[in-house]
């Protein structure tokens, strides 16, 4: 899940990293907005949206995307094999959800 | 005696000054953040502090603890609940308050007296205050910033939401308007970013504070002779 500030709200940690960057040498960087990646492990990508409308991203204030790889998980969840496998996923138009949903 | 409940979840650090706040109005009792029962309470106080530890977005996991549903159900039904900094949070991420709070413009914690006025007097924490009274209170806090859109703004404002604002040249954070405290639409939720709870004896330079809770006691007065 990636998540960001919504467009229009002023996002200070950017400005401050863009501000930080002409002292760099780093020249034509404009616009930077930092948002947070969440990674993590699920047996179905249905509920996805739903976690980030409820816990992960605050809609009125963040925008969020979902991107689903479909891997082998690295940390299954007994030693012994026994966590179900779930079947290969192809992103579809649900993956990029989100725009805040409000 | 109206009785207060001061919630206590890991990482508030205000409860305390909360309880001795709200102490000398009332009678207050802490609450512990798996306490679902809200029986015998009359005014709960969500307090600041970091509530697990602000992790995610400040406020965002404190409002899955078990008292909040309890919270939840007591303000529906009317009861009085006041939100203090990382409490304001708390109400505005749980739906009970309106807005968000962002990480201050100025991304510097901001620790300092401000001059706040009164703007309604007709809430459950404001009743004993005039109108256009100036209360010298402190904020200390990251993500103070009040938003919401500006329709919604509107809304507010014309609702007679925004209890508290920042006197000129006071706003600490680049709130909205200068928007310090709002309520719901019932009047009985409140939240706000400066310590009333800070600022209840003169020992610590105001006791400007003490306004919010002695309101919310005396409104509370006919309910507790009640029980």
């Amino acid at each position: 899940m990636l998540i960001r500030p919504k467009e229009g709200i002023l996002d200070p940690q950017g400005k401050a990293v863009e501000r930080a960057l002409p002292a760099l040498g780093f020249e034509g960087v404009s616009h930077v907005r930092v948002g947070r990646l969440v990674e993590l492990e699920a047996e179905s990508a249905d509920h996805l949206g739903e976690l980030c409308e409820k816990l992960l991203a605050n809609p009125l204030i963040e925008d969020y995307e979902i991107e689903t790889v479909d891997q082998e998980p690295r940390h299954p969840r007994t030693a012994d094999g026994a966590r179900r496998r779930t079947s290969p996923r192809q992103p579809g138009p649900g993956d990029v959800g989100g725009g805040g949903g409000q | 005696m109206t009785v207060f409940g001061v919630i206590q979840f890991p990482g508030s650090c205000d409860d305390r000054d909360a309880l001795a706040g709200a102490d000398r109005a009332g009678e207050a009792r802490m609450l512990w953040h798996e306490e679902t029962d809200l029986g015998g309470i009359d005014a709960v106080i969500v307090p600041g502090g970091f509530s697990y530890g602000d992790y995610l977005r400040a406020g965002a996991i404190a409002r899955f603890s078990p008292v909040m549903g309890a919270v939840a159900e007591f303000a529906a039904d009317g009861g009085p609940v006041l939100g203090i900094c990382n409490g304001f949070q708390v109400l505005c991420e749980a739906g009970l308050l309106p807005g968000a709070l962002l990480p201050n413009a100025g991304l510097r914690f901001v620790c300092r007296q401000v001059e706040v006025e009164v703007e309604r007097a007709d809430t459950a924490f404001t009743g004993g205050c005039e109108p256009g009274t100036r209360l010298s209170i402190p904020v200390k806090h990251m993500s103070g910033r009040y938003f919401a859109p500006a329709d919604a703004l509107d809304d507010l404002e014309a609702n007679g939401q925004v209890v508290f604002r920042y006197a000129e040249g006071h706003n600490p954070n680049g709130s909205a308007r200068g928007i310090a405290g709002v309520c719901g639409e019932g009047r009985n939720v409140v939240g706000l970013m400066p310590h009333p709870e800070h600022a209840v004896d003169p020992l610590t330079g105001s006791d400007d504070g003490l306004g919010l809770f002695a309101s919310a006691a005396a409104a509370g007065e006919p309910a507790a002779a009640r029980r």
